[in-house]
């Protein structure tokens, strides 16, 4: 649903003059949404721009990314990223496959840790409580 | 072969008993602005769906939340926290410049390959299961901040 929400903020800014380049890691669902620009990584979700503790890598991603603004001349085109998350494709098998692994749809607020709910609601008291 | 996600979701929304969901399909010609100068001298934002709050503001809910959240382009990374019902969090907690990279962004300004960074990121819970909401609701109010950080170019991160 990311890709699908980031598609529709994407046209709607190019819509008033804003240039736009979407990252993607879900190729069908971006290409359903058709933003303007669109760069396809490879990648497992949640590492739409690259691998934890890589800063090289995360570079060269975003740069490659990025050359989209100037590269891609029609709008819809999507540019493929020439980066492999692994040798072999393992991961593609189990993504998205096997037991339901979404947490719960909860309507409050879903802190990391429970020292940023105390900040949280210290800054708001009864900060959207019952939303 | 890219993984079909859509394929994906349908069979396992279907072996869980739910119906299928309605993908956005868009087949119009999409809305098009080319960059109005070279990225090395364009002020770029960022637009990430990843759940990333700071930590001291309102974390998102689960529930098809639309809220926005501001981050200041200049946040210590280490204050960044993770929240999503729907993606694998594990990198993303350790760091998150694999949905937000705002290092990266920062790092590429500093090169000059980007001219500038808008003064704030924006973020919000990407897994919103009504697009209606998404267009009607959450669109408008990301454009006018983007309008309002007088950027010229955004990159937009799903998770």
């Amino acid at each position: 649903m990311c890709h699908q929400s980031v598609g529709l903020l994407a046209r709607h800014a190019e819509a008033v003059g804003i240039s736009t380049l979407c990252m993607t890691s879900a190729l069908d669902i971006t290409q359903a949404v058709n933003p303007p620009r669109a760069a396809f990584l490879d990648y497992p979700l949640g590492h739409t721009t690259g691998k934890p503790h890589q800063p090289a890598l995360q570079r060269e991603i975003l740069l490659e990314a990025l050359a989209g603004f100037s590269d891609l001349a029609t709008p819809g085109s999507v540019k493929t990223l020439p980066f492999k998350w692994s040798e072999d494709k393992s991961w593609q098998e189990t993504a998205q496959r096997g037991p339901d692994d979404r947490r719960p749809r909860y309507g409050t607020p879903q802190y990391q840790y429970e020292a940023d709910r105390d900040r949280a609601e210290a800054h708001v008291p009864m900060a959207r409580s019952g939303a | 072969m890219p993984v079909e996600y859509i394929e994906r979701i349908r069979e396992k929304y279907e072996s869980l008993g739910y119906g299928a969901y309605q993908w956005v399909f868009n087949a119009d010609t999409p809305p098009w602005r080319p960059l109005p100068k070279p990225l090395s001298e364009c002020r770029l934002g960022l637009v990430a769906s990843g759940g990333i709050y700071v930590s001291g503001q309102v974390a998102f809910h689960y529930r098809d939340d639309t809220a926005l959240l501001e981050i200041p382009m200049d946040v210590p990374t280490s204050e960044l926290r993770a929240t999503h019902f729907a993606y694998d969090l594990t990198d993303a907690r350790h760091d998150p410049n694999v949905v937000f990279p705002i290092d990266t962004l920062r790092g590429l300004a500093r090169e000059g390959v980007i001219g500038g960074l808008a003064a704030n990121a924006y973020t919000f819970m990407g897994g919103i299961y009504s697009s209606r909401r998404v267009r009607e609701e959450l669109a408008p109010r990301v454009t006018e901040r983007l309008l309002a950080e007088e950027v010229e170019a955004v990159l937009f991160v799903p998770a």
